[in-house]
């Protein structure tokens, strides 16, 4: 069909987001036209929102689950404040997701959805697909998505149900006529996933093929729109999602240290991703064990990392919460162990698939005694891979417990990546030994490193104890002696300063002194840096930092935080760096909170920047 | 593991620590120490291939006191130390020590699922029925009523039985022995070293201390001929002095008969450790006041461990899967070049 009556327009940036039931497909959806977007050469960020049901009661409110995703030809880092166009599937997803829309935004309804039961599910009297205020305010497209897949598919030996379950391509089919794509990633995808089910395929394909022609063929969507490939520099690229990149940091780490990964854990949401991903790569020496529970999980890491393993455990607040008691022997058996906590909303069982950043204090202090570790933090999905290899980095060449705190929205958020060539990595160093002139003593340490040797059972004359009961320095035998135990927090605490050697020294993004700084740490980063941008384009003296090594703090930031007039500490808690910058550098820092289970936007940034 | 050939001669010595031995005097602990460095230089293993696990309590000071590889962990989770120990390098000898508090109490999860899943390590559960090194409250297996300072009243929980609990989760050798028997504890400790599994060795073990007296049914001169009863594979269930009783099985309850009132060994049971329904009725009979505790190999069963499974698991994938290249599996099926 010849395109005679529409026009392209060129757009730099746009967010949309698709909503629906829990049950309808959208975060597929969300993610098909992310790589789809991804390969067509947008700079782009996601974010999955869903519920922590499977199935929450249909049509209801707590039901809604939604894929958003900004792209851009520029660079950029969150995946949008607003929203330039909504999917809004049912009239659940229209209420939940209405108020995030744009004045003049794109608002395409499937309206079969929208029944009387529907409506009043989600607490509407009147239908608000007729109510003139959203139809001034909004260009409402209203199209019978469910009616016209399934006469697309009439002539198909399928059940009704089957049928309707390919609403979601149509959705995406329409979005991807809207923004000129190609929609080979997609058919590819559905080939590969459905490849026993040829009918499904089709089905699908037919359903995607509708919604593509029906942007075509209607009226009321007059002009499609165009963004520009961004310009990365040089490289190869993916789209990547954090969790998966973190996985393959940890396989790196165990290439690059010759040692192998041994992984053991318990399922709990969002970190489950993480054994499901290892669990597959046996071929390359990775063990993985499913506990019993959490505390079986890193127990049993612990015992691998005794015989000689990586031992990594991951999981998300409950979980380490359970973990608290087995951490604190990693710490005085100083095995190098990794523990991944991927955040999300608390306390207790919390928002489980909701993010949040309020574990940092549990990860600096959640133990019994003095029983410091070292906290790591991503700050994007592909900063996961990198991140998850320096962990494991330190946990070896320092023999020391590392906690990497990466979140909900890293875990399941993704965007273009890289990707890194595993020759250039830095090979890592461990503390491995097989022989020993005198009397072995299994707490000498390195003097750079403080790591003590790491004598792994199996080796001939090494033969020694380790466990929970204080140590004495040097012979690793139990001590109850006072001063010895004094000794031994004190070893304990500067294995963390040995660390400093190779922590980079902080360069801030923007200027080394000025009016404000804002300085986060992890997740906050994308929104954080739109903003400090948005307000230095407009002239104003604004700096950016992000920590990555939190446990310890980078050498050079005292001084540096001192140059500047204001410090802004963002975070997704009740401000918990900030507590923590408060009392080490006596700073006036000033907290800016949002504990709503979603990411902090650009604009509750920029808005604090620019308040004077 | 290695052959029998390249091994040193090792003797008791090589297995003992320079640590000084803590436990009270008069502590039952000694004598398994004893018996387990007596034993393990005749194992055919290297030293260096040995790895004592164990949790907290009194019995599980023991791996510092053998000069093996050695881990003293936390309070129930020895059965994880020790499971993710045997994953990451199957060829180690590995030996988790435990009391009836830690492994049947904060660490019963733990318990039940190395069994479950025929985790070859072997468990020395000391049970003296009370909570030692915090001096004295009632443990899991302390009987009802049991007067601690804890329960100045008396304790209002039912015992575990040990063995029934292994039986139930699937353990694939159960057996009970005692720290006074210490011919039958080394014997025993030999027999669990040859099955490959999960073994479980309830060891009844006296806390001089706080529970002084605990077993003295069995170790008493005067009951225990009637008291003990000692299992051996494919022979008669006897016990009484001199061998004067037997036991029968009608229908699925043991009866005591005595010799000389007429019956014959032919009358008795004859003791198959195969045999799991067998093993479930002799492992409930530990509770029975009117029939003797079983002591021996209850239960002995033949199937593949977790460890194993899993090596052969890791084998078929690097056989199938060859030596995939991380850098393609970092770059994933969807790429794009930027020139």
């Amino acid at each position: 069909m010849a395109k005679t009556n529409k026009k392209t327009q060129e757009l730099d940036i746009v967010t949309i987001r698709f909503a629906g039931d829990s049950g309808d497909g959208m975060q597929l959806t969300g993610n098909q036209f992310s790589d789809n977007t991804a390969l067509f050469g947008n700079d782009l960020t996601t974010l999955p929102d869903f519920p922590a049901e499977i199935r929450a009661p249909a049509g209801s409110l707590a039901g809604v689950s939604s894929f958003q995703m900004q792209f851009s030809s520029n660079d950029i880092h969150t995946p949008g404040d607003l929203l330039d166009v909504l999917v809004a599937m049912n009239p659940a997803a229209f209420k939940v997701h209405l108020p995030d829309l744009k004045e003049n935004g794109m608002l395409i309804v499937n309206t079969a959805n929208y029944s009387a039961k529907n409506l009043k599910l989600a607490g509407y009297e009147e239908n608000p697909l007729e109510d003139k205020e959203i139809v001034d305010k909004y260009r409402l497209i209203k199209v019978d998505m469910s009616d016209l897949v399934l006469k697309s598919l009439e002539d198909m030996d399928l059940d009704a149900k089957s049928k309707a379950r390919c609403t979601n391509m149509f959705a995406l089919g329409l979005l991807y006529w809207l923004y000129e794509r190609d929609m080979q990633t997609t058919i590819k995808f559905l080939e590969k996933k459905f490849k026993n089910k040829l009918n499904i395929v089709e089905a699908n394909k037919r359903a995607l093929k509708a919604g593509f022609n029906f942007g075509d063929t209607i009226e009321a969507i007059r002009t499609t729109y165009k963004i520009s490939k961004a310009e990365f520099k040089k490289g190869t690229y993916r789209n990547i999602m954090g969790n998966p990149a973190l996985s393959m940091g940890l396989l790196a780490a165990s290439q690059k240290s010759s040692t192998d990964l041994f992984f053991g854990g318990y399922p709990i949401t969002p970190a489950s991703d993480i054994l499901h991903f290892l669990s597959n790569y046996k071929n390359l020496g990775v063990k993985t064990f499913q506990a019993e529970d959490e505390i079986a999980g890193i127990c049993s890491v612990l015992g691998a990392s005794f015989a000689g393993s990586l031992g990594i455990t991951a999981s998300s607040g409950p979980g380490i919460a359970l973990k608290g008691e087995a951490m604190g022997l990693a710490v005085i058996t100083e095995l190098p162990i990794v523990i991944i906590n991927i955040q999300r909303g608390g306390p207790s069982t919390g928002l489980p698939t909701k993010t949040e950043q309020a574990d940092l204090m549990q990860a600096m202090y959640g133990r019994n005694g003095e029983a410091p570790i070292v906290v790591l933090a991503p700050q994007s999905p592909g900063d996961c891979f990198y991140m998850g290899f320096e962990a494991c980095r330190i946990a070896l060449e320092y023999m020391i417990p590392v906690m990497l705190l990466s979140d909900g929205y890293l875990a399941n958020g993704s965007e273009p990546w890289e990707v890194p060539d595993i020759k250039k990595l830095p090979n890592i160093k461990t503390n491995k030994i097989d022989t020993c002139s005198d009397k072995f003593m299994p707490y000498e340490r390195d003097d750079n490193t403080l790591a003590r040797p790491w004598a792994v059972p199996g080796v001939k004359g090494l033969e020694h104890r380790i466990g929970g009961l204080e140590t004495e320095d040097i012979s690793g035998n139990v001590s109850y002696d006072p001063n010895n135990h004094e000794k031994m927090i004190h070893l304990r605490n500067k294995k963390i300063d040995a660390i400093l050697g190779i922590v980079p020294d902080i360069v801030p993004f923007g200027d080394e002194s000025g009016d404000t700084l804002v300085i986060g740490w992890g997740s906050t980063y994308g929104a954080i840096r739109t903003a400090v941008e948005r307000a230095r384009e407009e002239g104003k003296s604004v700096s950016h930092i992000q920590l990555r090594y939190i446990n310890p703090l980078p050498k050079n930031l005292g001084d540096l935080l001192l140059k500047y007039k204001r410090v802004i500490v963002p975070e997704l808690n009740l401000g918990q760096l900030n507590f923590i910058l408060r009392s080490k550098y006596l700073i006036d820092s000033i907290a800016l909170n949002k504990v709503q289970g979603k990411p902090i936007t650009v604009g509750e940034i920029y808005n604090k920047i620019i308040e004077e | 593991m290695s052959n029998q050939s390249d091994i040193p001669a090792l003797t008791k010595k090589d297995f003992v620590s320079g640590q000084e031995v803590k436990w009270c005097p008069g502590c039952g602990d000694y004598a398994i120490l004893a018996q387990v460095q007596k034993v393990f230089p005749s194992l055919g293993i290297k030293k260096e291939d040995f790895l004592v696990v164990s949790g907290i309590g009194c019995s599980s000071r023991f791996p510092y006191y053998m000069n093996t590889y050695g881990f003293h962990t936390i309070h129930g989770r020895a059965p994880a130390v020790a499971s993710g120990a045997k994953l990451a390098n199957p060829d180690l000898s590995v030996w988790m020590v435990t009391g009836d508090g830690d492994a049947m109490s904060i660490g019963g999860n733990h318990f039940i699922h190395i069994l479950r899943r025929n985790m070859d390590i072997k468990i020395l559960m000391f049970n003296n029925k009370i909570y030692g090194l915090t001096k004295g409250q009632y443990s899991p297996t302390s009987e009802l009523g049991k007067v601690t300072k804890s329960t100045p009243m008396g304790s209002l929980d039912y015992p575990f039985n040990p063995s029934s609990l292994a039986l139930g989760a699937g353990a694939t050798f159960v057996a009970r022995t005692m720290d006074r028997e210490t011919k039958h504890l080394a014997e025993t400790i030999s027999l669990a070293n040859e099955h490959k599994g999960a073994t479980f060795l309830d060891i009844y073990q006296n806390c001089n201390i706080f529970n002084d007296g605990a077993h003295s049914n069995y170790t008493d001169r005067e009951l225990k001929n009637d008291t003990q009863l000692k299992l051996k594979h494919n022979e008669p269930m006897v016990f009484g002095v001199g061998g004067s009783k037997i036991l029968k099985l009608e229908g699925s309850n043991f009866k005591v008969l005595e010799l000389e009132k007429g019956y014959s060994l032919d009358d008795a049971v004859i003791h198959d450790y195969n045999d799991k329904n067998l093993a479930f009725l002799l492992s409930e009979i530990t509770m029975n006041e009117n029939l003797p505790t079983p002591f021996g190999i209850i239960y002995k069963e033949d199937k593949p461990t977790y460890d194993d499974m899993m090596k052969k698991q890791m084998d078929l994938a690097k056989d199938k899967g060859g030596s995939v290249d991380l850098q393609k599996i970092v770059s994933g099926s969807n790429t794009w070049e930027v020139s």
